[in-house]
């Protein structure tokens, strides 16, 4: 199925696509371009961002004398659902430093996974203090590296003060099953938690 | 910041190529998807080369702002200027539906999303 097959008569109009986004977070090696690539109808894509360290979101360095720069690399991947939606997956830096540039990918998301690999649990605590901050649904998924201290997932909530509501599951990255599972969580929780704001009569939309 | 070596072999400075502007026309977000017919793309020709390349990754596919910069391999805010510029001047063709507001609107499309995933 390609939805931007062209019937030429209607070569300008514009049909609406609606791109929905889920958001792949953790530290550095944590497996979030790997899960992107596990489920991706593409090999996951990278962009560069030219950023200032202040965050001010101007990409020129020469509009900021004396400021540092830096490039930001984002790891996407796309699923094509049906001719009109499309889901794509943003795996962002973990790094405090890059934060500025989350606000923009987080922009209408419907929610987040924040990886976390027990040989390096506090790198999670970044993403997790962001997203709880930013009211953006999250679940975290414990991905379980081979030669890793196993913990019980109690244990990493506990360590790493998950609130009760969030969910956390256990994951391998380089699964698409478990993959899919863990996004199939991701929304099920977005639609969880809009159901209770909507109850509570709160609608907040992201961003 | 490193310069960076176009295809064409010149190293060019990032906003080279939009003539130093760095504010776009309008502001298109990273997974707005947009699209180009093969007349678009015949038209983008003459538009310039980062135009033509940018009209060649998206004919026949829609393709997102961010799929644009990977693919052409320019930066996402040059590449952001370029796209708006070419949505004005009817060189691509902007698909993105505003996210819906409404609380059934943002049900229904998380529901569309869930079971998008489960038939996968
Ligand atoms: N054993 C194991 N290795 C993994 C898993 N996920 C990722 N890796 C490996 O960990 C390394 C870093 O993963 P990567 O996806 O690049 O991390 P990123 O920096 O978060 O994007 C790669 O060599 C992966 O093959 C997993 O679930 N289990
Ligand atoms: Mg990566």
């Amino acid at each position: 199925m390609d939805f931007a097959n062209y019937d030429p008569a209607g070569a300008r109009r514009s049909r609406e696509i609606i791109s929905a986004k889920i958001v792949v977070a953790g530290g550095f090696g944590v497996g979030k371009t790997t899960l992107v690539g596990a489920i991706s109808e593409i090999t996951p894509l990278t962009t560069e961002a030219l950023m200032t360290a202040a965050g001010v979101g101007i990409d020129d360095p020469s509009k900021v004398p004396g400021k540092e720069t830096t490039t930001v690399a984002m790891d996407f991947g796309r699923i094509t659902m049906a001719q009109d939606l499309i889901l794509y997956l943003f795996g962002t830096p973990g790094q405090t430093r890059f934060w500025f540039m989350w606000d923009e990918i987080i922009r209408g998301a419907v929610g987040a996974a924040v990886l976390v690999d027990t040989r390096r649990i506090t790198d999670a605590f970044a993403p997790l203090d962001y997203f709880e901050n930013r009211n953006l649904p999250y679940v975290v998924a414990l991905n379980r590296f081979d030669d890793a201290p196993h913990y019980e997932l109690e244990e990493v909530r506990e360590a790493l003060a998950i609130p009760p509501d969030v969910p956390l599951v256990s994951c391998d990255a380089r699964h698409r099953e478990s993959v899919k599972q863990v996004l199939v969580t991701v929304v099920e929780h977005a639609m969880l938690r809009l159901q209770a704001e909507h109850g509570r009569g709160f609608p907040t939309p992201v961003g | 910041m490193e310069p960076r070596r176009d295809p064409r072999g010149a190293l060019v400075r990032p906003y080279a190529v939009t003539r130093g502007r760095t504010e776009p026309l309008q502001n298109i977000a990273l997974e707005a998807v947009l699209s180009c017919t093969p007349t678009q793309v015949a038209e983008a020709r003459f538009a310039g080369h980062d135009k033509y390349r940018i009209a060649s990754v998206c004919e026949g596919r829609a393709q997102s702002l961010a799929e644009i910069a990977a693919y052409t391999r320019m930066p996402l805010g040059v590449t952001r200027v370029l796209v708006a510029d070419m949505v004005a001047e009817g060189l691509l063709t902007l698909h993105t539906a505003a996210p819906p507001e409404g609380f059934e609107e943002r049900m229904n499309l998380l529901g569309r999303v869930l079971s998008g995933l489960r038939e996968l």
